[in-house]
Formats: C-alpha cells, structure tokens, sequence
C-alpha cells in the first residue's frame, strides 16, 4: 500500500452466495476522484469489503455506503476490494452498483 | 422673496467638468476624442473627490485600460470615491481602496476578487454599502447611486462618438442611460475609431469622450464548459431533472446557471431527452448566454430563442448564422443587454436551475464561505418567485397548485410559482460537504458587520433541491420538520444526510416529496457519458459545422 493511503475492512454476513465457478468482476479505474471495484468468489457465507483510500478520516462515511450496498445485494462468500483515489460517495455508490450488476 | 433657488446645479457641474477638460488638454482633445496618452490627465479633470464612479466591470467584458488609468490618478486630486460597478474582476477595481483613490464599494459580485475584498474590508480600507444583485445595483442607478462620471467600454466608435458594443452589450445601456440623463460625464474606451459603426448600440449624444486604447478590451470566457470534464454522476442527476421537473412540469421558458451540471441537461436533450419524446414540449425559450453546450441541441431544432445577458468568446459567428435563434442586429452580430435579460429571466421564465456551494436544512442556499465576500451576481433574480408576475403558463400553475393546495386564506389564494431548482452532489471535490446545518454566510454577515447573512438563494424560493440521491419537491411540504427531512433525505452521506428520520423520509417518499432514480424510473447506471450529445470541445466545434471558434485555452488539438 502507498503511503498516505488509509485501509479499512469491514465485514457482514451474507444473503446471497455467489454462484460456483463465478469469475472475478472489475469495474471502473484508479484515478483522480474515481476508484476501482473488485468482486472475487472468497470461503465461508460473509462479505468482505476491503478498502483502500487516499482520503483520509472518512470512516463513517465508508462504512454506511458499503452497509448500504449491502442491504441493496446482500453478497455471501464474497469478497469486495476497493481502491479509492478521492472518489465521492455518490461515485462509489454507482461503481459497487455496476459491480454488481456485472454479477451472474 | 427670497432670491430663487438654483435648479441646474448638475447641469453647472458637469459644464464645469468639461470646462476642465477641455483646459487641461489643450489640442490632445479632438472632437470627443482622447489620445490614450492622455487617459489619466483626462481623468483627474474629470473627476471630483467623493464622486459615484461607474468603472464597467462587467460579469465578462471590462473597460481595463480605463482602469488602468484610474490607479495612476493622482491620489491627491482624486479620491475617496464611490465605485458603483456591478463587478469587480480586475486587481485593478482593487487597487483603487489600497490607494486611497476610492474608499466606499456598492457592487454585485466579486468572484475572482473575493478573498482580497474580504481582506480589504477587515483592515477598514474599503466600506461596503451593500451587496446587490444586478437588476438591483442597475435600479439603483436611476434611485439613489446614479454615477457622476461612468467609465464604459465598446468595441467600436465613429469620429462623432457613437458607440458599437458587439455582441457584449451587456451592462453598457443601463449604466450610461443612468448616468448620461442626471449630468453626469460618459467616458468610453474603444477598441477602434471607424468611419461608420455596424449599428448604433449608444448615441453619440449620450458620449462625452472616447479613448481608442492600445489594445481591445479584456472579455472572459465565463461560460463555457469542456464537455469533457462533465462526470456520470452530473450525467444521473441532468436525466432526474429533465425526467422529474422539466417533463413533469412542462418546462418551456428557462434559465441556466453556468456549471457542469447545468450543461450536461443541455448535451442530454438531443439525445436523452429526445429518446423520451420530449422535443417541442420542454426547453423552446431560453434567457441564457450563448453557451456552447447547447450548440446540439440548437442544431436538432430544439431550441427557438434564446436572448443573452453578454456574449461568449467563439460564438460570434454561430451566433450570426443562427439569427432566428439569437437577438441580433441588422448587421448581424449579437446584443446582448444584461438588465433586459436579468428582467427576462425573472418574469418570463418558469424555472432557473443552478448550483450552490452551501444549503442549509431550509433550503437556504450561499456562495459566501469564510474568508470571500462573493457577492451575488444574477443568480438571485433567476433563482426567486417573481412576486409582480401575473400571466400565466403551464409550469407556473402546477408549481403554484402544488404549493397552495390544503391552504387558506392568503397564502391559499390561487397563483402560480416559479420553479427554483438547485442542483448540487451532496459533496464537492475534497469531500465538502453541500448540506450544512449552518451557512458560513452567518459568520461572514458577524465578521464583516453586514445586516444580513448574505443568502444568495431564500429556501422560500427554492421548490426542488436535486442530488444524486434524489430529487426533493419542497412545494409539497407542509410544515419547516416535512422540508427538513425532505432534504435530509437527499443529502446522501454527508452529516446531515445522515441525521435523517429514516421513517419520515420513507413516508415522504411514499408521497411523492422525495423521488429516487428508481421512482423517476431511472437506472444509476445508464447513466453514461455516452448520452452526452458532446463529449469534448472537439464534438462541439463539429456540431456547429466548424463556426464555433472556442478560445486557444479550449483547444487541445
């Protein structure tokens, strides 16, 4: 990890497995005020969110956007990486929506 | 009997300021005509200690050489003046407090000033009168703050003084109508002398002097955005707010602000919009500057007017060869008219949309943030209820209705209501937040001993807040807690946002108050910069069939 970047993990219980064989999804790109969404198939029925960060002291604010998500999709054995370049929260809301939606 | 009073001692001022003229420049006065050289001793007779000066510091076009000879007044001659100009641009409107040339400041907007005013004002060296709008400051002209000696700037003069202004008319006709009819001295400088000017856009008889300068007058290209830089989340929000109010409410007379949000509503109406079918019943008529954003949309038929407040750098030629849709001269170049237009879109026009750095949870909505005194510009004669209009249209009734309905008495007696958008991400870049629960406008009206907060939009006014979390309609609240909560629940993840009542905003929702994407029928993700009808400068150059000429800093190619 870079220096100055903040990492920050959360993890919550899954509804939803992820089909067997599922292919790792990627969408959007690390640049300024963007971030890229990595969805990969992970072992027992939690989701993990594991977030990297330019900015900041944005704790809270990360934790309910990705509690959102996951009351919107509620994925199990699931494993979400973020790499986050000053995204604002209505970009990453939108970037973990088209992850998603790249979902079987 | 007592001897009878003077009634033309204006009349004997400004004889006696020609007089002083004409002495101190001797053969370098030709007719009306002033040697550039010649500008600061023009001025210093001119001029009296204590005068209203009008120096045109317009939201684009600037008398700069004018200016540029006020600061080398001498300050022993000239000074403690009264600037009343509706924009301070240049460092040279500042200049003139450091030195002493002027001390007391009435104006409108100080954008790119902002921060050296503020600072200015608490070291006690410049005293505010107030700060206005433009239709304000302009009928304050012709009131209370008429200026003695008006500084304005044109493109063009023939040898008796008429003046051509181009397409950048804007502040000109008020400023020297104020002034030229209470004796008051015109002083224009003029980017050339020609035999005969395209069109008369003010009469020579209302010009004292004219000051060829040794180069055309600075203009700034205010509003033109790089379609490029116009992001998905924009894209999201312009499909809400041409779905959720310019469909729902009809929307056929209309003002812009000028950022990005604004422009990706106009890149989406050939495309987007078109796909709703829309075209012919939204958008036809526009109080608006020439915005190259909206080159597609004028292009697929669209648009049928559009009347300007100024001009827009590379316009010029498209602007010509689209004279049905423009105000034009019989020459062909635009004019534009700031006052007329700032009047056109307050009682003409059904909804102004614009962005807001700060809004409070009643909707009231400010510019100022600590350490800048912005000012106000346009913004809050589009962005309020014209409380004087009477003839009707479709948007107005329903906006009215929706505000009315369930009340009695005078705030239930039928009329319409002007449709008062603001439009804004929850955060702006650097993750501030656009939803507070107290303007900094407080502060800054404490720091600055202003009378008011300076609000540049009263959430009275404001009847939809949009976000990319959605869309409120405060029309439809019926108490201050139902449009606290209302725009709570579109301030997304900022504090505010979440300090919402889950279960009232849900209800709200349920009432149509609050509208998500989804409500709209709306998919996040469709939202693509794909839907952009430009998607670079390039794409707009294209579009206009190569007569848009964007200025060099536009051009990457």
């Amino acid at each position: 990890m870079q220096a100055g970047m903040e990492s920050l993990s959360f993890t919550l219980p899954g509804r939803k497995p992820l089909p067997a064989g599922f292919a790792t999804v990627l969408v959007g790109v690390v640049a300024s005020g963007n971030l890229e969404v990595m969805v990969e198939l992970a072992t027992g029925s939690d989701c993990t969110f594991e977030v990297a960060t330019s900015a900041r002291g944005f704790g809270s604010i990360w934790e309910a956007v990705v509690r959102d998500f996951h009351d919107r999709h509620g994925l199990a054995g699931a494993r979400v990486s973020i790499n986050d370049m000053g995204a604002t929260p209505a970009v990453v809301s939108l970037r973990l929506d088209q992850a998603a939606a790249g979902l079987p | 009997m007592n001897a009878p009073l003077p009634w033309n001692r204006r009349a004997q001022r400004r004889e006696a300021r020609l007089a002083r003229v004409t002495s101190a420049l001797g053969t370098a006065l030709r007719g009306k005509q002033v040697d550039a050289t010649q500008a600061v001793a023009l001025l210093e007779a001119a001029l009296e200690p204590g005068d209203r000066v009008c120096l045109e510091g317009n939201n684009q076009k600037q008398a700069d050489f004018l200016a540029d000879a006020l600061v080398q007044v001498d300050p022993a001659r000239v000074h403690d003046l009264h600037m009343v100009q509706s924009v301070l641009s240049l460092p040279q409107h500042l200049d003139v407090f450091e030195s002493g040339i002027a001390s007391k400041l009435d104006f409108s907007f100080s954008g790119p000033q902002s921060q050296r005013l503020a600072r200015l004002v608490s070291q006690g060296r410049l005293q505010i009168g107030a700060i206005h709008t433009y239709l304000e400051l302009f009928s304050r002209y012709f009131v209370d703050l008429t200026p003695q000696v008006a500084l304005v700037a044109a493109q063009a003069a023939d040898r008796e003084g008429n003046l051509y202004t181009g397409p950048n008319t804007e502040d000109t006709p008020a400023i020297v109508e104020a002034t030229a009819f209470s004796g008051g001295l015109v002083i224009a400088q003029v980017n050339e002398i020609v035999d005969r000017v395209p069109r008369v856009d003010i009469p020579a008889g209302w010009v004292d002097y004219v000051v060829p300068a040794p180069k055309p007058h600075w203009i700034e290209p205010l509003f033109t955005r790089d379609p490029a830089q116009i992001s998905e989340v924009q894209v999201l929000m312009a499909m809400m707010a041409i779905k959720g109010i310019y469909a729902a409410y009809g929307v056929q007379r209309l003002n812009h602000g000028i950022g990005f949000d604004t422009a990706a509503i106009e890149l989406l109406l050939p495309t987007y919009a078109e796909s709703l079918g829309l075209k012919g019943k939204i958008c036809q008529h526009w109080a608006l500057n020439p915005h190259p954003a909206l080159i597609p949309a004028i292009e697929a038929g669209w648009v049928e007017s559009i009347h300007s407040f100024g001009s827009e750098l590379g316009m010029e030629d498209y602007i010509r060869a689209r004279s049905d849709v423009f105000f034009t001269g019989p020459d062909g170049s635009m004019r534009s008219n700031r006052a007329f237009c700032q009047a056109a879109g307050h009682y003409a026009c059904d909804l102004f949309i614009g962005s807001t750095l700060q809004m409070d949870l009643a909707g009231n909505s400010s510019t100022a943030t600590l350490g800048r005194i912005a000012g106000f510009g346009g913004a809050p004669n589009m962005g309020a209820d014209a409380r004087g209009r009477r003839h009707a249209s479709d948007a107005w009734l329903k906006a009215g209705q929706q505000a009315r309905t369930g009340r009695g008495g005078a705030s239930g007696t039928p009329r319409g209501q002007k449709l008062v958008v603001q439009i804004v991400e929850t955060f702006r870049e650097h993750m501030q937040p656009a939803f507070v629960e107290k303007l900094d406008a407080w502060t800054l009206a404490e720091q600055a001993g202003m009378p008011l907060p300076p609000i540049m939009i009263y959430g009275e006014d404001v009847t939809h807040v949009l976000t990319e979390e959605g869309l409120a309609n405060l029309l439809l609240c019926r108490s201050d807690e139902e449009r606290e909560q209302a725009i709570r629940g579109v301030a997304g993840y900022t504090a505010v946002g979440l300090a919402r009542d889950r279960r009232m905003v849900e209800n709200l929702r349920d009432r149509g108050v609050i509208q998500r994407p989804a409500d709209l029928g709306i998919d996040p993700r469709d939202a693509s910069r794909n839907l952009l009808a430009a998607r670079s400068m390039r794409d707009l150059v294209r579009a206009s069939g190569g007569l848009y000429r964007p200025p060099a800093r536009f051009r990457n190619w």
